[in-house]
C-alpha cells in the first residue's frame, strides 16, 4: 500500500502541523512515512507545500511524482488547484474554503469554488467557521485533517492520539479545541 | 535501537552527538539551520558539548579547527554559499594534521529555494582534495556522520558531509545507536602540522597528495558505492549520485529491463567501479543532484570512449532540482500527467514581508527619502528584507552576497554616484558588513548605511544574533563613524515622515552616515509574548 498526499497552503497557515499529525498517526498504525517540508524564504506568506508519503513498504523518494497523489489537502482554495498535476485521475481534492487574499490579483472566489467542484472528486470545508465553533480559528488546520480523515489510510483514534501528542505541551484546553476541530471536520464529510 | 523521527539535518546532528562531539559551530542558512537548532535543543539534555551560532561561517570553521587541534571532535555546519565565506580556513585545513575528528556539514540548495545560487559543494571537496560523503536518506545521514568522524581521525583530514535541500528538510524514522565517548583533551603533537608557512605547507601539501591513493581505496571499497551489473543488458548503464538514486529508483520498476547501475555516495570518485560499468555498456546515463560533477569528470575534454548523457547534453534539466518526473525522459519513460482544471492560470503567491514587519515601515520611509533625487542607488543584502525588491516596496536594487551592500555602495560612491545607500540587516551586518564599513570610513566615502535591526536572524527562523541590539550602535561608533551621523530611528508607521527626513538629511551629508532602524521582528516578538504568557 502506498498513499501519497500533497499538502498545500500559505506560509503561516499551519501546513506543517497538518503534515505532522497525519505522519504521526500513520506511524502509530505501523506505516512508514516520509514528509518533505518547505523552510526558509518561501514560508513568509508565500505558497507552501509539503509532500507526505505513507506506505507499508520502503519509500525511496522524498518527493511525490506527477499523477501519483491520492489526495491534495489544502488550507486555501486557490492553493488546492496549484498542484493538480500531482493528482491521480481518481484522486481527491479536499480544501478549506476560506481564502487568503494577500495578493492583488486574487481571482473571483465563486469561480474558484466552481473549478474545485468540477473536479472528479472534491470536498470544500468551512474550516474557519468550524474551528470557531470548536473554540479557536487557529484550529482550522485540524478541521482540515478531520475532513481528510475518512479517506486517509490511518485510524481515527491514531490521528486523535497524534493531535494530543502534538498539542499537549500547549495545555489541555488547546488539545480539546483541536480534537473538537478534528471531529467537526470529520462530521462535515458525513 | 531507539527510533526517532528526524529531518535529514536533525539525523546528521544526532549522528554528531553519537559520534562524541565536544563542540559544534554554525551560522544559520537554509537548508542547514536545523542542524544547529537540533544540537542546541539537545545540548542541555547531555550537558557535555558546546553548540553555538557564530558571527559567520569563517569564524565557525576556525573555532572548529581549534577544537580539533586539542584533540576533540567537532561539527561545523553551514549552507553551500556559507562555505564560500569559510573557504579560506576550509581549503587550508585540508593540509593540517587534523587531530580530533573535524566534520563539515554543508547543505546545498539546488533549485535555489532560499539561496542566491545553486553551487555544488562536491567541487569544494574535490578542490581541497578531501573525502566527501553524500547521504541519500535520513538513516544514512545519521550513519555517515559517524563514519565521517572515524575517517577524519583515520586520515587526519576534515571530512565533508554534503546534504541537499530535499533530504535536509524531509522527515523519516531514524534508528540510532550507542553514543561514543568524547575524546580526552590532548593537544596535537604534530607541531609542523598546524603551521602553514611556505616551507611547512609545501611538505604538508605533498603529504596530502600522497594520501590520495588511500582516499581512493576507501571510496572504491565503500559499500555506499554500489555497482550492480546486469550481464544481459548493455544498451546503457546508469550512474546515480546523491538524491539522483531516489528518483531513479522511484521509476526503475517501469523499465522493461534493469540496466547495470553504479551509485556513488562516497568521493573521490571510485575510478575502478566506473571503469567496470563503462566496460559493459554502450552508453552511460548520469543522474546526479546538483551540478554535473560526475558527468563532467567522465566527459573530460578529449572525446570520451562512450556517449555520456546527463545535465551537460540537456537530457536532464541543466538547472534546478531533480524530481521523480524530470529524470523519466533520460530513462526513455514518458511524462506523467495529473488532473487538469480548465480556466485561467492560478496566480502566483510569492513570499512577502509579514504584516506588522518593521522592514515595511523602514522601506516606506526610505522610498519617501529618496524621492526627488534624480538618480539613486540602493544596494542591499541577504535576509527577509531582500523581499523589499518586490512590490509593493521595490525599494532595493541589489543582492549579491552577505555584506556586499556596504562595499558596493562605497564603490559606487567613490565612482562618483550620489546618493549611494546600502540596506543591511543586523545579523548580516555582524556576519560580513563590519569590514566594508571600516573601508568606507577609512576612505571617507559619501554613502549612507541603513541597518535594519530587528534583533534576530529572521529569515532562517529567528536565531539569536551574535551581538545584542544595545551594542550595535557602540560598535558602529567604535569603527570611527562620526557620532553626529549615527542615527537611531524606530520604524513605525507613525514615524514614517520623520524617519524619511532623517534619512534624507544623512544622504545629503557628505561622508559616511549610519542609520539604525531598531524594532523587533514581528515573528520573534509574537514568540516572545507567547513564552511570557505561558510563564
Amino acid at each position: 500500500m502506498k498513499y501519497d498526499v500533497i499538502l498545500a497552503g500559505v506560509g503561516g497557515q499551519g501546513v506543517l502541523s497538518v503534515a505532522a499529525v497525519i505522519a504521526l498517526g500513520a506511524m502509530r498504525d505501523g506505516l512508514l512515512v516520509r514528509q518533505s517540508e518547505v523552510h526558509g524564504m518561501a514560508q513568509r506568506g508565500g505558497a507552501v507545500q509539503a509532500h507526505l508519503r505513507l506506505s507499508d513498504c520502503t519509500i525511496v523518494s522524498d518527493l511525490i511524482g506527477k499523477a501519483c497523489a491520492e489526495m491534495i489537502l489544502s488550507m486555501e482554495p486557490i492553493e488546492s488547484l496549484r498542484y493538480l498535476e500531482y493528482l491521480k485521475a481518481d484522486g481527491i481534492v479536499i480544501s478549506c474554503s476560506d481564502p487568503v487574499k494577500n495578493i492583488p490579483n486574487y481571482p473571483e472566489l465563486e469561480d474558484i469554488y466552481a473549478r474545485i467542484r468540477a473536479l472528479p472528486s472534491s470536498r470544500l470545508v468551512a474550516g474557519g467557521q468550524l474551528a470557531q465553533t470548536a473554540g479557536s480559528a487557529r484550529a482550522t488546520n485540524m478541521v482540515v485533517v478531520g475532513a481528510a480523515s475518512t479517506r486517509l489510510p490511518v485510524k481515527e483514534q491514531s490521528l486523535l492520539e497524534a493531535i494530543e501528542h502534538l498539542f499537549s505541551a500547549k495545555g489541555e484546553k488547546i488539545v480539546e479545541i483541536n480534537r473538537k476541530a478534528f471531529a467537526l471536520g470529520r462530521d462535515s464529510t458525513a | 535501537m531507539p527510533e526517532l523521527v528526524l529531518l535529514g539535518d536533525e539525523a546528521l546532528a544526532m549522528g554528531a552527538i553519537d559520534a562524541g562531539i565536544s563542540a559544534a559551530y554554525a551560522y544559520p542558512g537554509t537548508p542547514s539551520s536545523e542542524i544547529m537548532e537540533y544540537l542546541q535543543g539537545a545540548a542541555p539534555r547531555y550537558g557535555d558539548f558546546v553548540a553555538e551560532w557564530c558571527s559567520n561561517e569563517k569564524t565557525a570553521y576556525e573555532a572548529a579547527v581549534g577544537v580539533s587541534l586539542v584533540g576533540r571532535r567537532v561539527l561545523v555546519s553551514m549552507k553551500h554559499v556559507g562555505l564560500n565565506v569559510a573557504a579560506d580556513p576550509f581549503i587550508n585545513s585540508a593540509l593540517l594534521a587534523i587531530h580530533g575528528g573535524l566534520v563539515l556539514a554543508v547543505a546545498d540548495d539546488p533549485g535555489m529555494h532560499s539561496s542566491q545560487n545553486e553551487q555544488d559543494s562536491r567541487f569544494y571537496a574535490d578542490f581541497a582534495r578531501i573525502v566527501c560523503l553524500e547521504p541519500r536518506n535520513q538513516q544514512e545521514a545519521y550513519r555517515m556522520t559517524l563514519e565521517a568522524f572515524e575517517l577524519s581521525e583515520r586520515f587526519h583530514i576534515p571530512v565533508m558531509l554534503r546534504l541537499t535541500t530535499r533530504i535536509a528538510h524531509s522527515r523519516a524514522v531514524v534508528q540510532t545507536g550507542e553514543r561514543r565517548a568524547q575524546n580526552p583533551l590532548s593537544k596535537s603533537e604534530a607541531k609542523a602540522g598546524w603551521m602553514l608557512l611556505p616551507a611547512t605547507a609545501r611538505k604538508l601539501w605533498a603529504e596530502l597528495l600522497e594520501m590520495q591513493g588511500q582516499f581512493l581505496e576507501y571510496a572504491e571499497s565503500s559499500p555506499y558505492n554500489t555497482l550492480e551489473v546486469n550481464e544481459a543488458f548493455s544498451d546503457f548503464g546508469v550512474i546515480t549520485a546523491g538524491l539522483g538514486w531516489n528518483y531513479y529508483m522511484e521509476n526503475v520498476e517501469e523499465l522493461p529491463v534493469r540496466p547495470s547501475h553504479l551509485h556513488i555516495s562516497v568521493y573521490p570518485l571510485p575510478v575502478q567501479k566506473i571503469r567496470r560499468l563503462a566496460g559493459r555498456v554502450k552508453r552511460i546515463v548520469v543522474i546526479e543532484e546538483g551540478f554535473s560533477f560526475v558527468e563532467r569528470t567522465l566527459l573530460g575534454i578529449l572525446a570520451p570512449q562512450l556517449p555520456i548523457s546527463g545535465r551537460e547534453d540537456g537530457a536532464l534539466p541543466r538547472t534546478g532540482e531533480l524530481t521523480p518526473d524530470n529524470v523519466r525522459g533520460i530513462l526513455g519513460l514518458g511524462a506523467k500527467k495529473g488532473v487538469e482544471s480548465a480556466g485561467a492560470d492560478i496566480p502566483g503567491r510569492p513570499p512577502q514581508l509579514c504584516a506588522g514587519c518593521p522592514h515595511r515601515d523602514s522601506y516606506d520611509a526610505l522610498n519617501l527619502a529618496v524621492r526627488g533625487f534624480e538618480h539613486k542607488l540602493v544596494t542591499s543584502d541577504i535576509g527577509c528584507y531582500t523581499l523589499g525588491y518586490l512590490p509593493p516596496h521595490q525599494a532595493i536594487e541589489t543582492c549579491l552576497c552577505m555584506g556586499a551592500s556596504v562595499g558596493m555602495a562605497k564603490g559606487a560612491a567613490q565612482a562618483g554616484f550620489h546618493p549611494a545607500v546600502a540596506v543591511i540587516g543586523d545579523s548580516t551586518f555582524l556576519h560580513s558588513g563590519i569590514t566594508p564599513l571600516v573601508d568606507a570610513v577609512a576612505s571617507g566615502a559619501d554613502m549612507t548605511l541603513l541597518i535594519l535591526d530587528n534583533s534576530t536572524t529572521a529569515m532562517t527562523g529567528g536565531q539569536r544574533t551574535i551581538l545584542s541590539s544595545s551594542r550595535l550602535e557602540k560598535l558602529v561608533l567604535g569603527l570611527g563613524v562620526d557620532p553626529e551621523h549615527v542615527k537611531l530611528i524606530v520604524p513605525l508607521k507613525k514615524h514614517t515622515e520623520e524617519n524619511a527626513a532623517i534619512m534624507r538629511r544623512e544622504m545629503e551629508y557628505e561622508g559616511v552616515s549610519v542609520i539604525i532602524a531598531l524594532r523587533d521582528c514581528i515573528q520573534t516578538l509574537k514568540q516572545k509574548r507567547k513564552k511570557e504568557a505561558g510563564r
